[in-house]
């Protein structure tokens, strides 16, 4: 692993939970994307950033104990697909929380936070992880 | 223009699958190969051209350029024979040997070899996991700490949730594989476990536990692809892959349309059952890429076996080697092993088997069409072939 972070160019949409909204067919996406995959062409050059508001609600959820190495001090730790209320669903933790207090349909909030620390320098990587409201 | 020619399975061979040490990357394709060589009765020189399979030696040894390296070190690179590697995720197997099939069927060659390989115990642990999660996407799954058995975790949680399924549905597909692994000497685990067994577990990622996830292991496959023409002419006997289909879907969970329900196995096991012309009740058996036990349920349901959420009245006995649609006789990917690149050439080493009436302990009986879905990451690819029919 390189001392160069791998992960900075989506920050802007990491940080602030911008995504694409097509001009064509005014569907959301995040992740952004630069190509509606119903317009296909139609979308090109229309793709608009909008800042989603952030509140969501659990699609579903897992408890995660056997974890990958950037995440072994966070372990375990609750991870969810949340369904924004924008549309989109995306994939992140829900944090200051019991595994017992989280079900599917509960209502959440992004937070900014530390999200994990990458290689041998340590670079850390913020973003999104979501509490119950 | 060539003529379109019927394709075969001519010679199947595989090494075991489990925790091989002392065996290298190369060493472990090379006797796949040998043995798939040795079974079809042709030589390797012979082989027009080499697809090799593979999913991650890249990260995990370190190693790219595998077509060169399996062509040099199976002899071949001497009658500069081309070969190049096939990645699709886990489903890089069934990706290599549908190339072998177009390959073949639009004439342009005679023999091809497909060689499947992985070589996971280089690397161990959380690396390994962090590792195995590059199948997702890194920049918005893996990144935020998902791995491959936590997304199969939230599919399963969800999908119990809305079908009302306790979770010894789910244990029911690990506890067939290991009683059918029983019967197979290349399998990774040959112990049978019991329901208890299955449902207590260490766990992994809630709600599934060890039990309901495939192994780290290594192990390499290989089948020789054959047209008419080659197998008339040495007067072979092959098994004959009627139908070859792949499909696509989002690459990351959440940008599906449901969070259960693979439309990349839905749409390729349409087209494989409409181009085999045959119906999925005409299905002998099949080998399905249960890499997570309810992996195994949404395949059941979205290849047709089943309507969804009903998959959990087939588990308990319409699955078993003498039930009404087998499923996995090998052992399937948490018994008979999961070497990523290996396992989907692997399931084509067990129908040939299976179809040639050589499959020991653990034949199924009367089988005439097998059905073999070998799946990329969470879902975002699914290849399904149909073998068999004479």
């Amino acid at each position: 692993m390189g001392e160069v972070s791998r992960f900075w160019r989506e920050s802007v949409h990491r940080y602030r939970l911008v995504a694409h909204k097509c001009g064509n067919c005014q569907r959301t996406y995040f992740p952004p994307r630069d190509v509606c995959p119903i317009c296909h062409r139609e979308s090109v050059g229309k793709m608009k950033e909008v800042e989603m508001s952030g509140k969501g609600v659990i699609e579903s959820f897992t408890v995660v104990h056997e974890v990958p190495s950037p995440f072994v001090r966070q372990r375990p730790y609750i991870l969810a697909i949340v369904k924004l209320d924008e549309g989109p669903s995306l994939t992140a933790q829900i944090v200051d929380a019991d595994p017992g207090e989280v079900e599917i349909g509960k209502r959440v909030s992004a937070v900014f936070r530390k999200i994990a620390q990458q290689g041998s320098a340590g670079i850390i990587q913020y973003g999104y992880k979501f509490i119950l409201d | 223009m060539t003529e379109l020619s019927d394709v075969y399975i001519v010679g199947a061979g595989e090494t075991k699958f489990g925790e091989l040490w002392e065996r290298s990357l190369r060493e472990l394709a090379v006797e796949a190969g040998l043995r798939a060589v040795e079974n079809a009765g042709v030589y390797s020189r012979d082989v027009q051209v080499l697809y090799g399979s593979n999913s991650l030696a890249g990260i995990i040894n370190g190693q790219e350029n595998i077509g060169a390296l399996l062509s040099d070190f199976s002899g071949i690179a001497e009658n500069n024979i081309p070969a190049i590697r096939i990645e699709a995720s886990t489903a890089s197997g069934g990706a290599a040997v549908r190339q072998a099939y177009l390959a073949v069927k639009s004439g342009e060659y005679d023999l091809v070899m497909v060689g499947g390989v992985e070589k996971m115990t280089d690397v161990f642990g959380t690396e390994l996991i962090d590792l195995t999660s590059s199948v997702l996407d890194r920049e918005w799954e893996a990144f935020f700490g998902a791995t491959p058995a936590a997304l199969a975790a939230i599919s399963a949680r969800k999908y119990m949730a809305d079908f009302n399924v306790e979770k010894d549905a789910l244990a029911m597909m690990s506890v067939n594989d290991h009683a059918n692994a029983s019967k197979n000497p290349d399998a990774q685990y040959k112990n049978k476990i019991t329901l208890e067994q299955a449902l207590n577990s260490v766990a992994v990622a809630e709600p599934l536990n060890m039990m309901d996830c495939s192994p780290v292991g290594d192990g390499a496959a290989a089948v020789l692809v054959a047209s008419e023409n080659y197998v008339k002419k040495h007067k072979l006997e092959g098994v004959k892959i009627l139908s070859s289909a792949d499909a696509q879907d989002y690459l990351a969970l959440h940008s599906r349309k449901s969070l259960y329900t693979l439309d990349s196995a839905k749409v390729a096991s349409r087209k494989a059952l409409e181009g085999a012309k045959i119906k999925i009740d005409d299905v002998s058996f099949a080998e399905i890429h249960d890499s997570y036990s309810i992996y195994g349920l949404m395949e059941l349901e979205d290849l047709g076996f089943a309507q969804k959420g009903k998959a959990k009245d087939l588990v308990y006995e319409d699955i078993k080697l003498n039930g009404r649609i087998p499923i996995n006789p090998s052992g399937g990917l948490k018994a008979k092993g999961n070497p990523l690149g290996a396992t989907g050439v692997g399931q084509f080493v067990e129908a040939y088997r299976q179809l040639k009436g050589k499959a020991g302990e653990r034949q199924v009986k009367d089988s005439k069409y097998a059905m073999l879905h070998n799946m990329g990451g969470t879902g975002s690819m699914s290849v399904v072939h149909i073998v068999g029919g004479e």
